[in-house]
This record gives structure tokens, sequence and C-alpha cells, in this order.
């Protein structure tokens, strides 16, 4: 039973969703086998802000019922999955990383989660990430950091690093995410695992606690590019609850996985995104990268995107502007932490309010929203939040131009590795680099995809490739991730991730 | 090169409502002093006759009919104050009126 | 908090040395099903939190989409002004913390209204023998966007704001599409300008009103008006160069002014109070005013100051509103009578001189008669009925007639119910008069009022030839007069007759019946 507990845990959604259809496996099996795989191992870990392990189970009975009974059911029924903390779930709590939501259940489901529950996908618990999204170490997670299963002194990536962690672990195959600047692929690259963030309007965004509303973007997050474009389907489409939601049909991801077909594609290297400033393992595995796309048939071109020397900046005035409004109604009136002042007697209603914003926010929250406030700010926001959505147009017209060009455009995911716990904690700057080369796609709203590359020589850590599609062309990103999979596992000897330490034998 | 001084962070602290400690303040005031630096960058970009871009996607006029959908029950609505009284949401007094 | 009393200059002063400027910004509701930006019914009274949702209540993670509703009325609204629509405009947030503002950002319109550079003409009523007047109050712009919650203060003295130990917010408003209006300074009304504001305010009452948009019930709070007030030297004799320089004095903002007479006197308090400071070498602060109703005068509530930096920027949760020009087109074809036009109209067709015309105008009667008339009722008869005991009644509570007949329960029909009594010689006037004070007084429908107190004019003929016999008997003299021919005296006997009836008989019946029992019929 152990050996299939195990197993179980290490196949793939796609491997899954086939033992459950051919009731090789029931979903019962499938999910407490994930639930024990977290007993094991997310003390080390700490992916998991809520485990939902009894009405996981539930669920997966209730599929296995369906599934006895004949019913249709969707290829990932059965099929458990993981929740980041910032999609409201009925009945569990929602917490977005914060004390100020500590035990706040939402009377609410978010679309991405009804449509998982609709599919049948049981939900085994809600899993880390920076507060209210903002981070790239999961450090600033109000409940302590998740750590990367390659190595547990490091980071899993932020701010989805529940997420990367979750499915890198082998504690959930599958995994949702919402990437405001890199928040699923660049914890993708550091844990040697796969996230997209879709094109912007791609994926509801209702029930999902806003960042900055015009550059979040849920997406799914994964162990390979098939269950990523399984997890993207299940959660795409239009949505009549999001105004910003593109009413078409969700691109044919799937299939362009299965496919992986490359041949004559162009794929356009961004000058601006390579060389300087990336550390020589990513590098290395970017270029090897390259060379592997050419032999299955695709041509590489250069491209040049000069404005986005301006993305990083355009981003810092906007995210915390949009964000500085958005967290606003965490006030100590309708919901979430109330504090008092000290030393105040019968405090007024805005008193509490401050108080409590002061208790109930992290540095790095306060930090962002002062800046937003400021930016926006009568006598500032022409200066900086109206000159960098100016900056954005510039960097959304640099995509127009090179996808004319190309048809997909690669970097490298993240300029390193991860980093070690701490590292990077007092240094807002440094910690904002990390998502130089993922920022530009939530800017101009295109797709982009992280998937391994390889382990750098020096650390011997994972390294990401980013695949960058024009807007709503996002099965191309699945093309070009399915080939390079391929091409990489066959080198490899098989997926990467089967290097990673086993996180039971420790101390064991 | 933007300026910040230790009142402005102060004062924009009050206008995103939060009670800043001494110690944060003075913390705060050095790192948006950087961080701000840094964005001011957008700056140097050549944006002249450039239309700003407030939306990612080119997209118009979604609305919905004016049709009533089920609203929350009231204990629903209620879940998650942190006082309630009446069927309302319970507040400490309120300074003025806007 | 102290309260202190303004001083004011006497009106005729102020006037002498100062031209007011103002600005009016009126707020509707709009009388959608359905919230400005969720499903959330908007229906008034309804329990506290029962007509709300994820968004509206601005849970974590909802999102807006717009009322099509909402669109449609504002773009209505705006062609009915004469404005030019935008062809293509965004929601923007106005961010400000309020625990009634569920979001703590009000999502609104900023410098891309749907709606912009139009006019209203009003006609300003002629006073004290001046000739009507008709004023262009220039419109400077119609935007959408959403109110916000209501609160309840505990403690404290009557649940006033002030001194209240915690309050009990209801979001059920919260998110209810408003409509803001907003006028260009108004110059050049004089000493007419607290009649200007109130015929403005009445104007565009009666338009939104024949737009169907809205309920515009002041006293509900579905139409609010805040008044913005400034006073400049009188043109042409500044007292410094300084003050030459200077176009518009500083503002105060009289914020929700909500009844008509309200308006006029708000303008006409602050004209006294600004021009009291000014002349005493003081400068006006700028900032928000009360009015009170019960004192008519205002008082200082919140000065502007630099927190009043609402960080507006464009809602990034809604995508813009772009009107095709050709439904704006279709929507121009569906737009009602002006008012204006509609009032020339039915002066023509109810054949009411001009007189009788502005009374019906300043009784705010005309809707209540035009109603009446569409009930069955003749247009001098209902005109005669409405501005009789209800407009007298309704002046001594302070109440526009339509309120107090909202108030009361005296609706149209029951006016024509009435009149067709009397038409139909069921009551003469003196009764009918009576039932109508029973209707007002709650007792019922007018049919219901005449049962109750038994009033009805006797229709047995032999009754009343019982009663002219005896009256004739009693009094020869009087009789052999009208038999010689002295009509006139007649008069007499029918009050006789009357009297023996206990008033109800048909005066004119009796008339008849005596003028042919003495062979003048």
């Amino acid at each position: 039973m152990t050996n299939t507990t195990t197993d179980l845990t290490r196949a793939t959604a796609a491997q899954l969703a086939d033992l459950l259809a051919a009731g090789q496996v029931s979903s019962v099996e499938v999910t407490q086998a994930h639930l024990d795989r977290t007993t094991a191992v997310d003390e080390q870990v700490h992916a998991y802000l809520h485990v939902a392990g009894q009405s996981a189970l539930a669920e997966a009975a209730e599929i296995d019922r369906r599934r006895a009974a004949g019913e249709p059911l969707h290829r990932l029924a059965g099929v458990p999955i993981a929740v980041k903390d910032v999609m409201t779930t009925v009945g569990m709590p929602t917490t977005c990383g914060s004390k100020m939501l500590e035990g706040w259940i939402p009377p609410y489901d978010a679309t991405v989660v009804a449509q998982i529950k609709a599919a049948g996908l049981p939900i085994l618990g809600k899993v880390n990430m920076d507060e209210f999204a903002m981070g790239s170490s999961t450090e600033h997670s109000a409940y302590g950091p998740t750590r990367n299963p390659w190595d547990l002194e490091r980071i899993p990536g932020g701010s989805g690093g529940g997420s990367s962690a979750v499915v890198a672990s082998f504690q959930a195959p599958l995994a949702t995410g919402t990437d405001t600047g890199g928040s699923i692929r660049q914890p993708a690259a550091v844990t040697g695992s796969v996230g997209t963030k879709p094109t912007y309007g791609g994926v509801s965004r209702y029930g999902l606690v806003a960042l900055a509303s015009s550059l979040d973007q849920a997406g799914p997050c994964a162990r390979t590019v098939l269950d990523t474009a399984l997890l993207h389907e299940v959660m795409g489409g239009h949505d009549p609850r999001d105004s910003t939601s593109i009413d078409a049909p969700v691109p044919a991801v799937v299939e362009a996985a299965q496919r992986a077909d490359i041949k004559g594609m162009k794929i356009g290297i961004v000058k601006e995104l390579t060389g300087e400033g990336y550390q020589a393992g990513v590098s290395a595995r970017f270029e090897e990268s390259l060379q592997l796309l050419v032999d299955a048939g695709a041509e590489i071109v250069e491209v040049s995107c000069p404005n986005f020397r301006y993305a990083l900046a355009a981003y810092y005035l906007i995210l915390p502007s949009e964000a500085s409004s958005n967290l606003a109604k965490f006030d100590a009136m309708r919901y979430g932490l109330r504090v008092p002042p000290t030393g105040i007697d019968h405090p007024s209603a805005e008193q509490v309010m401050a108080a409590s914003r002061d208790a109930g926010f992290g540095d790095e929250v306060k930090r962002r929203i002062i800046l937003g406030t400021y930016a926006l700010s009568s006598g500032y926001y022409d200066a900086y939040y109206g000159t960098a959505q100016k900056v954005r147009r510039l960097i959304a017209n640099d995509f127009d131009r090179a996808f004319e060009t190309a048809d997909v455009l690669v970097s490298p995911t993240a300029p390193t590795t991860a980093f070690r716990l701490g590292e990077q904690l007092d240094d807002p700057m440094a910690m904002y680099l990390n998502d130089v080369a993922t920022i530009p796609a939530n800017l101009a709203g295109v797709p982009g995809m992280s998937l391994p590359s390889g382990l750098a020589d020096e650390d011997g850590l994972p390294t990401g490739l980013q695949i960058l599609a024009p807007a709503m062309q996002d099965q191309s990103l699945y093309s070009v991730g399915a080939a390079l999979e391929a091409a990489l596992t066959d080198r490899w000897g098989g997926p990467l991730l089967d290097r990673a330490p086993d996180l039971t034998a420790k101390g064991a | 090169m933007a300026e910040l001084t230790r009142d402005d962070v102060a004062h924009l602290a009050g206008l995103a409502r939060i009670d800043l400690s001494e110690a944060e303040l003075d913390r705060m005031v050095g790192e948006l002093g950087v961080i701000l630096t840094s964005v001011a960058q957008v700056q140097q970009a050549d944006t002249d006759g450039i239309e700003p871009m407030s939306h990612p996607m080119p997209i118009t006029n979604v609305t919905r009919p004016d049709e009533v959908r089920p609203s929350l029950t009231a204990d629903e609505a209620l879940s998650g104050a942190p006082e309630s009284e009446l069927q309302r949401f319970s507040v400490p007094r309120i300074l003025d009126e806007d | 908090m102290t309260t202190t009393v303004d001083e004011v200059l006497p009106y005729d002063e102020a006037l002498a040395a100062f031209d007011p400027v103002m600005g009016l910004e009126v707020h509707v509701e709009l009388g959608t099903n359905t919230k400005m930006f969720c499903g959330c019914a908007t229906t008034f009274g309804a329990e506290p939190n029962t007509q709300v949702c994820p968004v509206c209540l601005g849970l974590p993670g909802a999102l807006p989409v717009v009322n099509a509703m909402g669109v449609e009325s504002a773009i209505r609204i705006g062609l009915a002004l004469n404005c030019e629509i935008a062809t293509w405009c965004r929601f923007a947030r106005k961010n400000y913390f309020y625990p009634d503002m569920p979001k703590n950002f009000q999502t609104s319109q900023y410098d891309e209204p749907i709606a912009f550079n139009g006019y209203l003409d009003v006609e300003v009523p002629g006073e004290h023998g001046e000739e009507p007047w008709t004023y262009r109050v220039e419109i400077e712009r119609a935007h959408m966007e959403e109110d916000t919650g209501k609160s309840l203060h505990v403690g404290g003295s009557t649940g006033r704001i002030h001194g209240a130990e915690y309050s009990l917010v209801d979001y059920n408003r919260a998110g209810i599409p408003l409509i803001e209006i907003v006028t260009k300074p108004l110059t050049g009304a004089g000493e007419r300008a607290p009649q200007v504001a109130r015929a403005y305010v009445a104007a565009l009452r009666d338009l939104l009103k024949a737009l169907d948009v809205s309920d515009v019930k002041m006293e509900q709070g579905s139409m609010r008006c805040d008044v913005n007030l400034s006073l400049r030297p009188k043109a042409g004799e500044p007292t410094s160069p300084e003050q030459a320089a200077v176009p518009l004095g500083t503002r105060s903002e009289t914020k929700n002014v909500n009844s008509l007479r309200s308006v006029e006197r708000a303008v006409r308090f602050e004209i006294c109070r600004h021009a009291a400071v000014l002349s005493n070498g003081g400068s006006i602060v700028q900032e928000t005013r009360h009015f009170h109703e019960d004192t008519g005068a205002t008082t200082s509530g919140r000065i502007k100051s630099d927190a009043d930096d609402y960080r507006y920027f464009p809602e990034p949760d809604l995508v813009p509103v772009a009107p095709s020009r050709e439904w704006v087109e279709e929507l121009r074809a569906t737009l009602p009578e002006n008012p204006a036009e509609h009032r020339r109209r039915l002066q023509t067709e109810w054949g009411y001189s001009d007189l009788e015309m502005r009374d019906v105008l300043n009784a705010g009667a005309l809707d209540l008669i035009e109603r009446t008339v569409a009930a069955g009722a003749s247009a001098q008869s209902a005109r005669k009925w409405w501005l009789g005991e209800p407009s007298r009644r309704a002046n001594t509570e302070a109440l526009e007639l339509v309120a107090y007949a909202d108030q009361v329960g005296l609706t149209p029909a029951y006016v024509a119910e009435l009149q067709s009594m009397v038409d139909a010689k069921r009551l003469n006037d003196k009764m009918a008069r009576q039932v109508l004070e029973g209707v007002l007084d709650g007792e019922g429908a007018p049919t219901a009022v005449a049962d109750a107190r038994g009033l009805e004019l006797v229709q047995d003929d032999g009754a009343l030839e019982a009663a002219v016999a005896k009256v004739i008997e009693g009094n020869p003299d009087v009789a052999d007069k009208i038999r010689d021919g002295k009509v006139q005296a007649a008069g007499a006997l029918i009050g006789q007759v009357m009297k023996e009836m206990k008033g109800q008989a048909d005066a004119g019946k009796a008339r008849e019946l005596i003028l042919s029992t003495l062979g003048e019929g």
C-alpha cells in the first residue's frame, strides 16, 4: 500500500485521470495518497495554510460514486488539486497569507473554484503565498515561509510558492496560481515545475482577492506541460461576472500540448531579457534549450524590445497604485481583523481602521500601499502613475513589433536559481528584480509559461525557461513547452523532479 | 530624483489609513526613497504623444441586463463582521459625515 | 462640538454689494431594478443587509459589472439636458475611507463623464408682479456613480452623528446607481438666485420624472442637492484691484439639501452669511456645510483640506463605455416631450389663464392635476381641489404638495372620484369639502368617507318638495315678491330650504323647485 501511495503521488494528473477512467484506482485512494504525503512532508515544506482532508475525501467519494453510476465526468474528475489562498472558497478560510484575513471564511466561491468543483476535482486545501501576493519568496506570508523541496533552506518563489512547492513536493499533482508580475512563472522556475499565466482575461478574476486588477491573472501550476494544459482548460473561459473576461473559447491548449509541434515556428530571443544580470547556470541551460528547439524544427530569431528596460519601474508604480486602492477595503468594519488602537479611550472608526491596518498588514504590504498612495496623489499622478501607463503602452507596442517577426518569444524565467531564505528580505529592490523577465507579459496582458530547463551547474538547482505568446494565442506556449519538455526529458532520462530530494527519507 | 520626507510618509500613511509607528516611519522613509529613485526611471522613457494604457485588452461595453439576482442572506453578509447588531454591521463612532 | 451662530447680512444689503455665483450638484438615484454594478435589488425600505452581495459589500475578490440600464438612463438624462454624449469614457475610482462605503473607494467617473456641455432652460416664476423669466442653466456634466450605505448612530443624543457611541451600517443602499448632474457656475441671477436654484431643481425633477428614470423623491433621498455658493463684488465697482482680479470668491458647499424650499432657503442663507463675513473683512472658509430645515440656517461641517486627495484613477475592473452613435440616436428618439413644452400644451388643452397656470406651477400641482384629469375630472375642478385645502395644509406643514399628498394618501384618483360624486349630484360643494377633509384626515377613499360621515345629497324629491312648501308657507312676503318677478329674492328661501334639509340637498334643485312652485320656473 505504501508503494501504491508513493506511486500515485508521483503520477501526473493525466496519468491519474487515465487510471481513474479505467477504474484501476479510486479518487478516494488518489486523494488519500496525497493527504498522506502532506502528513509526511508538509511539516518541512509548509506549503499548506489549510488542509481540507475531510471535504476532499467526501468529494472524491462522490466522484467515485458518480463514476460507478456511469455518469459522464470531466477528464480530470477525481484528480485532487491545491488552491492558492488568494481564491475565495466557501467553507474554507481564505487568508491571502495575511493576518488581516485570519479565519475569514468567504460566503462565495471564486469562479475558478466553482469551475474546479464543477469538474469534480477534490480540493485538498489552501496553499501559502506572500501576503496579498506581494513578493517573490513567500517570506512575506504572515504564516511563515514555504520552503523549496529542492533545498529546504531556499525559497520556493513567490508569491505562489505554496503552489509551486505543493506540486514539486508531490503533495498535489495540480495547483492553482495567480500571476501579477511572475507569481506563477518564477515559483515554477525555481522549483522545477511548470506554470502558465494565461492571456489577461483568459481566466476569470472573480473571487481572486485582487492585488493589481489590470495585471492579475490566474493560471495553472503542475509538473508537466500537459497537466498544466488540462488544468488551464478547466480554469479558463468567459465569465460574465468579470468585465475584463475575454468572451471567446479557451485556446486549444490541450491539443497543442499533445501535438507538441513546432516545425517551422519562429522563436524570438528578447535581447533585453538575456545576458548580463543572469546567473551563469541559468544562461547555460537557456542556451541548451534553444538548441533543442532548433533540433525540433524551430527557427531562432533575435528581437529587441527596447522599452522592457522600463518595465520594472512601470510595474512598481502601477501595481502599488492599484493595490493601494484594492486593499483599502480591509478596514476592520465588515470582515477581517479589528484591533483597537492602544492608549485611546473610545476610539473612532477612523482610529480603529488605522490601527487595524497597521496591525493586520505586513511590512511589504504597507510599503506598497504607501508607494501607491504617493504615485496616485494629486501633483504626482502625471509624473508617476500617468507616465507608468504610457510606458505600459510602449511595452505593449514592443511586444506587437516583436510578434511581427516571431511566433513566440523566449527568455530565462528568473535571473537566478532559488536564493536562500532571508537573503533578500531586507532589500526590497533586490527582491523586485526577480521578476524582471516576467513582468513585461503582465503589463501587456500576453500569456507566458515557465517550464524547467535543467539544473544550474554551480548550485544544482532548477532553472526555468519562459515562453511568451501573443494575446489569445496561449496554445503556442503549449506547443513550444511540450516540444521542449519532450526533448529535455529525453536528455535527462526522466522528469527533472525525479532528481529532487526525497523528503520522507530525511531524518529517517 | 524624488525626495520623500518623513512628514510626507506620515501624510501618505494618514491618507492610506495606516497608523505607522515611529520606528516604521523611520524605516520606511529610507526604503521608499530607494524604491522611488528606481521607479522614477519611467520618466526617462520617450513617452511623448503616447496614450496611457489602463487596460491590457481593448474590450469595451461590457454590461449586464438589469435583472435581479439573488443576494446573500443577512446572516451570510454579516458572517465575517467583527461586530453586528440589529442585522447591521456595528462600527465604532464615525467622526463626521462626508 | 460647539455650534456657533453665524452672522448674516440682510438680504437686500448683501445683494447691493455682491453678486452670487452658484453651482448646483444634484445626485439622482436611478429607478433601475438592480444596483449599478451587481444584480442586487434596489427596493426601498427592505430589511437591513438583505439586498447585498459580495460585490456591493466590497468582499475580497468580488468584481463589478455595469448595469446596462444605468448607462442607458445616464445617456437619456444627458440627451434631455442637451449634453454631448461621450464616444468613449471610463469609470474611475474615487479613493477615500468611510465606513458606509464598502470598498473605501467610490466607483464614479472623473475626467471622462458620459455626458457633458449641456443646458436646461428654466422658467423662474415671477413674484411680486415680476414677469416670469427664462434662465439658461449651463450643465457642466452628468456622470454615473454609486450610492453608499446608511448608518444608524447609536448613543449620544437623538441619533445624531456627533456624540454617538457607535454606528450600525446597512449596505442595502450601497451600489444603487446615481447620476450626478453638475452645473457650470451660474452667474447673473442676482437677487433671484434663490428662485433660480429652486426653479432649476424643480425643472430637473420634472425632467427626470418625465424620463421615467427615477422616482425623484427628495424626501426619501432619491434626489439630493448640494449647493455651492460664492460671492463676488458687484461688477463694475471692485473695492480693490486685488478683488477685481479674483473672478470667483471662495465657495462653501452645503450638502444634501433635500427639498425645493430648502434649496431656495439655503442659497438665500449662504448669500447673507457670506456677505456678512466678507463685509467684515473676513474670508470664507472652503468647507462643507449642513442645512437645517428647522432654522433655515447652515452650520459648518468639514473643512476641505488636502485630505481630500481622492487619488482618482481609471477603474481597472471595468472596461470603457463607448456608446455607438446609432444607439445614442435611438435613445434620443425615446425622449419624452420637454416639460416646458409639455406645460404649454397642457395650459392650452386645459384652457387655464396664465395666472391660473402660474398658481398651479407654484403649488407644484401640475403633475397631480394631469393625473387627476386623466382619471376623469375636468381641468378646472382638478385645479380647484388641489389648490384648495391640500395646498393649504401642505404649506402649513412645510411640505411639497406632492409629498404631502403622498403622506396623507390623497391620490389623483381620489380627487377625480370626489369630483365625480359632485357631478353625479351625490354631494354638493360644501359636502364635498367635508369629504375631502375626511380623506386628508386619513379616513379613506371619498366614497368611504361620505358613507361613514353620512354625507349624501337627499335624492328624494318628495322631501325637498315638502321642505319647499314649508318654507314658502312660512315666508308669504318673500313668496309674493318672487311671484311679482323678483327672482333674486329666492336666495333667502333657498337658504332656509337647505337648513330644513340639514344641508343635504342640491341647492340648484331647491331653487328650481321654489321658482316653479311660485310660477316663475
